[in-house]
């Protein structure tokens, strides 16, 4: 497992995990999961359906009761305090969930009055709210009415009311524009600046490249966890090439039983192979013009997160196998 | 408290706004009241009468005027040849037939027992029998009148009804309609508006939030508690207005009566929102574990006394049975709180019991 980008000494994590399982009935959904998150980090999760993204956010939300090992959250025990934990956490979902029959400004009232703000401080945060989700002077637009662009941050500028300093997404751009999708990552990035630890669930890979550490998880298990360049790092002597054909079917058969070839996979119409430990492009090359095989362009790439996320899976899969 | 009071408010709001649900609440129970009120209804009035008068005398055509008095029956037809009785009760435009022999005036003055003969229609037997009764009934304050005897035995009872002297179904069903439609917006409403709220996800959002999952039901319930308690009485206004059901007893033994069974019936609805995963799923879910049995089980129609004894067990768990002994019992017979302890006391149980069971299911975590 790849564990860098973890750090000894400094200020105490604002969350730590250690050991964590969820399991349902004899199904373990988040099995043994260990990581540190720091202050004002943005931090992915990057798995597919059923990876045990959703549970482990929603056991350290306080949601869920940890079936073994224990999180701190803000320095609390999200098994044994979950209230606690909930006061200091801000959580939105891929469902924006806001009340569409209800107008801006009363679904603001209504997740302040949830948190118990008032007053003051009420006027100040639903100003917040209207000003992340642009939305000052249409307060009295209906949500339903309100584009997914805007329904998205309106939903952000709900579940930060309470100002809390550990901000959960899960999903959170799901069935929304590129350019709204880019606005929100803005905001995430404002917010983390600001001192707001982020934690983000995503299958999308190009917004998991916008967080400072990704988490990989499979079937319940962490694969890997580092920042972007350290996942990458670990093709440093396995390049990648990316071949063009006609019958990309056909060469992947045959790639897959040459020895200079790991693995190969399929990105579109063309296929990446990864090479063998100190295998050099041009040797995979001689070998295709050698047996004959047809083959319009290879050319080597400097690896994808789609790279790195299937090559962890593979290795897990093959680890569980042995 | 003030996560109580943002639920509440929220949920009233959202009512406000969706027009569907505030008919559904408020006014779709009046318009079914009306409906049901009118066509539910098991009484019977102007029967088309065929008359065979053989005897043409002064007491037979007083027999006849006492039949068409009671307003229970008009006289359609007079028969001349008897043959022409069974193509009128054929082509239906009668649907009774009244055969006074010859020797009715005769017999009657001697002080004998004259008989007459009432061939009615029993096609429908609910019906048939209904008419028999008034047909009955209009002989025996006859023969009183006339000095002899027609067709009753020689000791008769004399019977007195009370609570309802004119036996009108309608007293009868009114209260059992007004349960069927409380169960209707108590439990479906309720159902409706937690399960909308697991589709669109709002309710993960409040999970996450930190007020508690009492503090989200109650707020959630109370306006629907409010607003369906309004509804079942403008439904009982509107029964007294329109049926004249009487209010014998006092308003706030009936408000009480009403609260307890409203109470059950929320938990019910939210107890079928803890189960169904969508807003069909909870509709037909509470249809089957609430109409039915008010419908059916509750007394509303059928009689309890008269269905079989293991159905009568399974009777004791239906709230609706006691809502209706309290309902009757405040403004039929007027009895007051003090009298309904029993019932009241079952309408309690049941809703602590739902209650208890849909707050377990929703702590689950």
């Amino acid at each position: 497992m790849i564990r860098p980008g973890q750090t000894d000494g400094g200020p105490p994590p604002v969350i730590h995990v250690d050991a964590l399982s969820r399991t349902f009935g004899a199904f373990r959904a988040v099995d043994q999961v260990s990581f540190d998150v720091q202050r004002g980090e943005v931090f992915g999760f990057l798995g597919s359906n059923g990876a045990g993204k959703s549970t482990t956010i929603r056991m350290l939300c306080g949601l869920l009761k940890p079936s073994s090992g224990r999180a701190l959250v803000d320095g609390l025990d999200v098994g044994r305090d979950p209230e606690g934990v909930k006061r200091r956490i801000g959580y939105m979902s891929q469902r924006f969930s806001l009340y569409e029959l209800l107008t801006v400004e009363q679904n603001i009232r209504f997740y302040a009055g949830l948190y118990g703000i008032t007053g003051e401080r009420l006027e100040r945060r639903r100003r917040f709210a209207l000003d992340i989700g642009g939305l000052a002077g249409r307060e009295h637009e209906r949500t339903g009415h309100l584009s997914g662009g805007w329904r998205q941050r309106l939903a952000l500028g709900c579940a930060l009311l309470h100002e809390p300093p550990i901000l959960f997404l899960d999903e959170p751009t799901g069935g929304v524009d590129p350019v709204s999708r880019r606005e929100f990552w803005r905001l995430i990035d404002d917010l983390s600046a600001a001192g707001t630890t982020v934690l983000v669930t995503t299958h999308y890979l190009d917004e998991a490249e916008r967080c400072d550490r990704v988490a990989i998880m499979h079937l319940g298990r962490l694969a890997a966890l580092g920042t972007i360049g350290e996942l990458k790092r670990t093709f440093a002597d396995r390049p990648i090439v990316e071949i063009r054909t006609a019958d990309p079917v056909a060469l992947m058969a045959w790639l897959d039983a040459h020895a200079l070839v790991e693995k190969t996979s399929l990105f579109g119409t063309a296929v990446h192979a990864v090479l063998r430990s100190g295998t050099a492009p041009a040797e995979l090359e001689a070998a295709l013009g050698a047996s004959g095989q047809t083959v319009r362009s290879l050319e080597p790439v400097v690896p994808s997160l789609e790279d790195v996320f299937l090559d962890v899976v593979d290795r897990l899969e093959r680890g569980r196998a042995a | 408290m003030s996560g109580l009071w943002a639920v509440a408010l929220k949920e009233l709001r959202q009512i406000r706004r969706d027009r569907r649900s505030l008919l559904i609440l408020l006014f779709i129970p009046c318009f079914f009241l009306f409906l049901y009120g009118y066509a539910l209804n098991f009484d019977i009035r102007h029967v088309p009468l065929a008359v065979e008068d053989r005897d043409l005398t002064e007491e037979s055509r007083a027999l006849v005027a006492a039949f068409v008095r009671s307003t229970y029956f008009d006289q359609v037809a007079s028969i001349d040849r008897p043959e022409d009785m069974a193509a009128l009760l054929d082509t239906g435009r009668a649907r009774a037939v009244l055969v006074i022999p010859s020797d009715f005036s005769q017999r009657i003055r001697q002080g004998g027992v004259a008989e007459v003969q009432v061939v009615l229609d029993g096609e429908n037997a609910n019906s048939a029998t209904t008419v028999l009764g008034y047909a009955n009934a209009v002989l025996a304050d006859a023969s009183l009148r006339l000095g002899g005897q027609i067709r009753t035995p020689i000791v008769s009872a004399a019977p007195r009804i009370w609570y309802n002297p004119e036996l009108r179904s309608t007293l009868f069903l009114v209260p059992g309609l007004i349960a069927y439609l409380a169960t209707v917006m108590a439990v479906v409403s309720t159902a409706l508006s937690i399960v909308r709220e697991k589709e669109s996800g709002t309710i993960e959002q409040i999970r996450m939030a930190p007020i508690s999952t009492l503090t989200f039901v109650v707020g959630k319930t109370l306006p629907y508690l409010v607003l369906s308690q309004v509804s079942a009485f403008l439904v009982i206004l509107a029964a007294m207005a329109l049926f004249g059901l009487p209010m014998r007893g006092d308003w706030f033994t009936l408000g009480l009566v009403v609260a307890l069974f409203l109470v059950g019936a929320l938990g019910t609805g939210l107890l079928v929102s803890t189960i169904a995963p969508s807003q069909q799923v909870a509709f037909q879910a509470s249809m089957l574990i609430a109409f039915l049995p008010t419908l059916m089980l509750s007394g509303f129609i059928f009689p309890i006394a008269s269905m079989p004894l293991a159905l009568q067990y399974v009777t004791t768990i239906v709230p609706a049975k006691y809502f209706l002994i309290g309902l009757r019992g405040v403004v039929l017979k007027g009895l007051g709180a003090g009298d309904l302890l029993g019932p009241m006391a079952a309408m309690g149980a049941f809703a602590v019991v739902v209650l208890a069971l849909s707050a377990a299911r929703l702590a689950r975590r």
